[in-house]
């Protein structure tokens, strides 16, 4: 089929932020995640953890801790600060400050009316969930020290609060403390040092369960007061705690790296008396386990090292499904690499910064297998610091180089981008369109004369570009009534049509020769995770989060041929057990029949003009391919080429 | 007979890089005879316990700085004395810790050596010959030092030597080939020069060796070609013709030593008594042309006492502090106890028994001894043993080396002629000094398998380094221990005494070892077990002996089928075992192979090919 040339690129020191906290919302199945950096990462529990929404973190705030209100995400933070989000527009909707200092913890109640915040300053305050915001109502009891963690008995009528040395009950009407439940410190040198209650949970039958900084679980009384059993699981900390809504089941993060599992179960079998027994331990992570969420299949940990975890636990699944595997999230489920194929230029999106930098050339001619010797080395050209607070949120660079923006949440910079022999110029284009403040994705036009930015309700705002200045062109707007961002834009290379994604999982295809939308592309209830429009046939490709691949016609406004083939065979299972999606696809120019795509562990060329891989077909069959004599390779060979010997980000 | 024991390391040393040199400058005697003081060839001073083979202190010039001679202990002050950089005398005592914060004086003229005799005042002989007392030069550092020696004449060797009350410097010259001997006398001064024979054309003294007995100065020096001569010179009637006359000296040849091939290189000869001579660096006459040796001589009969072969290069370097010789040989400075007992032709000859012996450097143990010796032939059992204790008690152990030899010399062959008489514990006490071998009392352990005395047997099973095979064998007979097993042996000897073995004697045997090798292979902590166990490699290189010696007797007897299938299966799991452990290494080599290849850069550009 061929020799490609690969650049493997390793400098792209990319380093995910760890995980601070962590909220699953059972009703809609998201998880939300909040990292040190301050983001807030929505994953979609039932399509295939697909990342779907980011919203960029900012320089002061600091999120320590997350809370659904039905739909609604609340965060508190250490600048003492309630946030809640614009889910729609991938923005924080407002802050309230708590005037309590930092906020170690927030809580809602059952009901969802309520909101309870353990403050620095030794109070518990409580907010009144509005339709339209958060309101103070009053302030429990003051005490001496910090409310490092808080829970709600079900009925709402109680609030347990974690401290230190101590755990507090308080009657939520009063505001009064009704019980102290003093907590032992370590033995030994920690003896002096105050014991942290860094988690609580308040369960229906009133039994208090505590994790402490002497790596401790215990189970209280909640009635009496009194201490019911104490199970040491860690030298050190347990920070986190998360118990299963049927109440059976509790987890427990310590800062070994280990999540602990307790089942309410008898002890002797046909007792009915039961306790918390210590069932299992899981080692996923490296570092401290910060944040758990109990899902009714699985055991969800994030922590210090970053990765998201996504345990089942094989009593609750069936077993040898894709649901009985252990899921691991490392990276972002989007492309934080932008190529200038006709210049040969990268540019890398941090949240902090941007770099720009220049592909190596090679020397000579090898035979497969050979690393080439580099010429020139890769070159960093510019490395350029975002300014304000708003961490970057997307970037894009101009397929000839000559452009370059990045958007924050409040605003979007332009750069002009200039090569002369070794100097590089970079001019900032001072006066943008006002529309052009807070959009979702950037893209160019493969002719570099028009930017794309979609904003809010999933409209598109066309902007020109000449020289120095850039002018405002049109909004494109969907028939549909969406409010859900766009996440992804791809204009195709003919500078004719626009194609466009949102979280509604709708494409929307304009046509840019008109202004105006071309046609919608039947919904499929997976995210689209990657689109691209073939430069010759004008077909887009889409695939989804949950690995199918689809091929329409937008000329004939209908699936192509070739993807109903695929659709009636169906993909392969292999193809399909992939925990990672392809974020780029991309087309090779020397064969119109190959589509080239990627996720994280490999890349693909579907060769369209071979036989689709049926159920029984080795899927991966390049090394058997190499093994046989070339007149057998035919018989042999299928659509997909697979090589998972790199990690990718991004190919073009 | 004199004879030379088994010796033992001092310390190491960092000889020249060509092996020229030793790297030690001097040794000299500390408060006693068992303390040395060691000055290497460049910085540093260092003070040993001889019989704990151990340093006590060590005391260094600075970088750059360099002693010129042997530092010298003065035991009427308690101060050690050395020189660094020719004209910087440096005074400390043992608890000073460094050498630059202590006491230092700068002289006027170059410092050839400082000498001090035991309980002697320090003498300082200047390089170019003249002579203070260490008191009298350091009330005075900067007094004017005369010249002595001639245009082209240097100093070659000296020493300092206390005849009678009189303190004598004396030291060797050489100028243009020709050498001079010089007696400095002190208080009243006087000084006598000598010129010193010519040997063969080219050939100059390669050694000195000084001593005094009846009046008279002995002088012994050695040429390459072997000739070893004596001068006398007399202490009386010196200092009548004080002057810049050279005497001649008189000569008579002591010794002519065989050289082998060539000359002489490194070596020298050293006056032990009257009619011995200690000499290394020269041919051992029945051991062919090699010069490591070290040698006991008798000049009264010019017959070859004891020799040593010394492991590594000789430098020449001898020195002997009561019955120990030093030497520096290879990388190590090595002690060897020696004993030059009166000299008779019978004793000369090897002919005398070891009993009838006197020791002459230690007169008050040796005559004690000597009663105790005439008397333990009498005396009743409990009375001997109560005698050996107090005097095992008395004093250390070294100086105890010839005492412990004759005593169980007596011992053993009172036993031996009188079935009633025998010691068990003062023999064990004995031996357990550890001053004592094999070949100083060849039946006791006989005597000992005699009387049943296994205790005794492993005691000298541990101790003794020289143990016939037969020997061996013979214990082995008697009783089956972990001594045995430990003990050194030479298969080529040992085969065929093992043969003399019974057949119930080998399977008994190799079940114990058997038992053993279990023992040991299913515990993981062998060193546990402490030092007197065999090692797993020594168990198993006896099995391997007792079947070697007895296989064929081992296949007909019917008993011992059992215990060879056994060891057969043994032997079997372990080969496996050990290729089990091969292959795994293989496995893991290529592991580390790969994890090489797959190392790459930040940036590289490769050419893959999809099918």
């Amino acid at each position: 089929m061929g020799e490609f040339k690969v650049h493997r690129v390793r400098f792209f020191d990319y380093m995910p932020s760890a995980i601070r906290a962590m909220a699953f919302n059972r009703q809609s199945e998201r998880l939300a995640v909040a990292r040190a950096d301050g983001a807030v990462e929505i994953f979609n529990f039932s399509d295939n953890y697909f990342q779907e929404k980011v919203i960029p973190g900012q320089d002061s705030r600091a999120v320590e801790a997350l809370c659904w209100v039905d739909q609604r995400l609340f965060s508190g933070g250490l600048n003492g600060e309630i946030t809640e989000y614009d889910l729609e527009n991938l923005k924080p909707r407002y802050t309230v400050a708590a005037y309590g200092g930092p906020i170690w913890t927030i809580s809602s109640n059952n009901q969802g009316t309520m909101l309870a915040l353990g403050c620095e300053d030794g109070t518990v305050k409580m907010f009144e969930v509005l339709a339209e915001k958060v309101q103070f109502q009053r302030n429990f009891d003051r005490q001496k020290g910090r409310i490092i963690s808080l829970s709600w008995h079900p009925s709402g009528t109680l609030i347990a609060a974690g401290m230190m040395d101590m755990i507090r009950v308080f009657d939520a009407e009063t505001g009064h403390a009704t019980h102290r439940l003093l907590v032992e410190r370590g033995v030994g040198a920690s003896k002096s040092r105050e014991v942290v209650v860094w988690s609580v949970a308040f369960l229906s039958d009133h039994t208090i369960i505590s994790g402490d900084s002497a790596g401790k679980v215990q189970i209280w009384d909640g009635v009496t007061g009194t201490l019911l059993r104490t199970h040491l699981v860690t030298k050190w900390d347990v920070l986190a705690l998360s118990v299963s809504q049927d109440q059976s089941s509790l987890v427990a993060g310590t800062s070994e790296g280990t999540v602990i599992q307790f089942q309410l179960i008898s002890s002797t079998v046909g007792q009915q008396d039961k306790e918390w027994v210590r069932t299992r331990t899981f080692k996923n992570h490296s570092h401290d386990v910060r944040a758990l969420a109990h899902t009714e299949t699985a055991v969800v940990s994030g922590g210090m090292d970053t990765q998201l975890v996504v345990r089942p636990l094989l009593d609750k699944v069936e077993k040898n499904t894709q649901e009985s595997s252990l899921r691991k999230i490392v990276f972002p489920h989007r492309s934080l690499v932008c190529c200038a194929k006709k210049a040969g230029l990268l540019l890398f999106q941090f949240p902090e910064h941007l770099e720009l930098w220049r592909l190596g050339e090679s020397e000579g001619h090898g035979k497969p297998g050979d690393s080439l010797t580099v010429k020139t080395k890769p070159e960093k050209l510019i490395q350029l610091k975002r300014k304000g607070e708003d961490h970057i949120c997307c970037s894009a660079l101009s397929p000839c180089g000559g452009w370059m923006a990045y958007s924050t949440v409040s605003s979007v910079r332009l750069y002009r981008l200039q090569y002369n022999n070794n100097n590089i110029g970079i001019t900032k284009v001072s006066r943008l369109p006002k529309d052009l403040c807070s959009v979702h994705q950037l893209c160019f036009s493969s002719d570099s004369s028009k930017l794309f930015a979609s904003s809010s309700h999933s409209s598109v705002i066309v902007v020109a570009l000449n020289q120095q200045e850039c002018t405002y062109l049109h909004t494109l707007k969907p028939k549909s009534s969406s409010r859900q961002p766009v996440h992804l834009l791809f204009a195709s290379e003919d500078g004719k049509w626009l194609a466009t994604a949102n979280t509604d999982c709708e494409i929307h295809i304009y046509n840019l020769d008109k202004l105006k939308l071309h046609c919608t592309v039947p919904v499929y209830s997976s995210y689209p995770t990657a689109i691209a429009i073939h430069p010759l046939t004008s077909n887009l490709v889409v695939v989804h989060a949950d690995q199918q691949i689809f091929e329409y016609s937008l000329e004939k406004k209908e699936y192509t041929e070739w993807s109903r083939k695929l659709q009636k065979l169906g993909l392969h299972s292999l193809w399909l057990e992939r925990d990672t999606p392809v974020t780029h696809i991309t087309f090779n120019s020397r064969n119109p029949a190959h589509i080239i795509l990627h996720d994280m562990f490999m890349f693909c060329i579907i060769d369209q003009s071979l036989p689709l891989p049926e159920a029984k077909t080795l899927l991966y069959n390049q090394m058997t391919l190499r093994s046989v004599p070339e007149p057998e390779r035919i018989r042999h060979s299928h659509a997909f080429k697979i090589c998972k010997n790199f990690q990718v980000w991004s190919s073009h | 007979m004199a004879a030379l024991y088994e010796g033992y390391t001092l310390c190491g040393l960092v000889p020249a890089q060509n092996l020229s040199h030793s790297g030690i400058q001097g040794i000299e005697q500390e408060r006693d005879s068992d303390h040395v003081v060691v000055t290497d060839s460049t910085r540093s001073v260092t003070l040993y316990k001889v019989s704990d083979q151990k340093p006590l202190g060590s005391w260094t010039v600075k970088q750059g700085q360099s002693l010129v001679c042997s530092a010298v202990f003065n035991s009427q002050t308690k101060e050690y004395v050395a020189v660094s950089d020719n004209r910087v005398i440096r005074i400390w005592k043992e608890e000073d810790i460094l050498l630059d914060k202590a006491f230092k004086a700068t002289v006027s003229s170059d410092v050839w050596r400082v000498h001090c005799v035991h309980g002697g005042e320090p003498v300082v002989l200047f390089q170019r010959g003249a002579v203070r007392l260490l008191d009298s030069l350091l009330s005075a550092p900067q007094q004017p030092i005369e010249e002595i020696l001639v245009q082209e004449e240097a100093i070659r060797w000296s020493t300092n030597i206390v005849a009678e009350t009189q303190q004598f410097v004396i030291f060797t010259t050489e100028q243009k080939g020709d050498h001079f001997l010089y007696l400095q006398r002190l208080n009243p001064n006087t000084l006598q020069r000598y010129r010193l024979e010519r040997e063969e054309p080219g050939l100059g003294p390669l050694s000195f060796s000084a001593s005094y007995r009846d009046k008279h100065i002995h002088l012994l020096y050695l040429y390459p070609n072997g000739h070893v001569y004596q001068s006398v010179v007399s202490v009386r009637g010196l200092g009548t013709e004080e002057g810049t006359q050279a005497l001649p000296l008189p000569r008579s040849l002591l010794l002519s030593l065989p050289v082998g091939e060539g000359l002489l290189e490194a070596a020298s000869a050293m006056v032990l008594d009257e009619a011995h001579v200690a000499v290394v660096g020269v041919p051992h006459p029945s051991a062919g042309a090699g010069k490591d040796f070290l040698c006991i001589w008798n000049t009264n009969f010019q017959t070859l006492q004891a020799g040593k072969e010394m492991a590594g290069k000789i430098y020449g370097q001898l020195w002997c502090y009561s019955n120990k010789l030093f030497i520096p040989h290879g990388k190590t400075l090595s002690v060897i106890p020696f004993v030059c007992p009166k000299s008779s032709l019978a004793s000369a000859l090897g002919k005398l028994k070891q009993a009838k012996t006197e020791e002459k450097a230690q007169p008050s143990r040796t005559v004690e001894t000597r009663k105790t010796v005439c008397w333990l032939t009498t005396a009743p059992v409990e009375d001997v043993e109560k005698e050996v204790e107090g005097l095992l008690s008395r004093s250390d152990i070294q100086d105890l080396q010839p005492s412990v030899g004759q005593l169980v010399s007596v011992l053993v062959s009172r036993s031996l002629t009188d079935p009633a008489f025998y010691t068990p514990s003062t023999l064990a006490q004995l031996v357990h000094t550890q001053c004592l071998c094999h070949s100083v009392c060849p039946d006791l352990v006989l005597l000992a398998l005699e009387k049943k005395d296994y205790f005794l047997c492993q005691l000298c099973l541990q101790f003794f380094p020289d143990i016939p095979e037969a020997v061996t064998c013979a214990c082995l007979k008697a009783f089956i221990r972990n001594e045995v097993l430990q003990t050194a042996y030479s298969d080529n000897f040992l085969l065929p005494h093992l043969k003399d073995l019974s057949s119930q004697h080998v399977v008994l045997f190799l079940q114990y070892l058997q038992f053993l090798y279990l023992k040991y292979s299913q515990d993981a902590f062998p060193q546990m077990h402490g030092l007197r166990s065999p090692s797993l490699t020594q168990i198993m290189d006896w099995v391997c002996l007792v079947l070697d010696a007895h296989f064929t007797v081992l296949v007909m007897t019917p008993e011992a089928k059992g215990l060879l299938l056994n060891l057969h299966s043994f032997v079997k799991s372990q080969v496996r075992l050990v290729s089990e452990l091969g292959k795994i290494e293989g496995s893991l080599q290529e592991l580390n192979k790969m994890k090489v290849n797959k190392d790459v850069g930040q940036y590289s550009i490769e050419i893959i090919e999809l099918f």
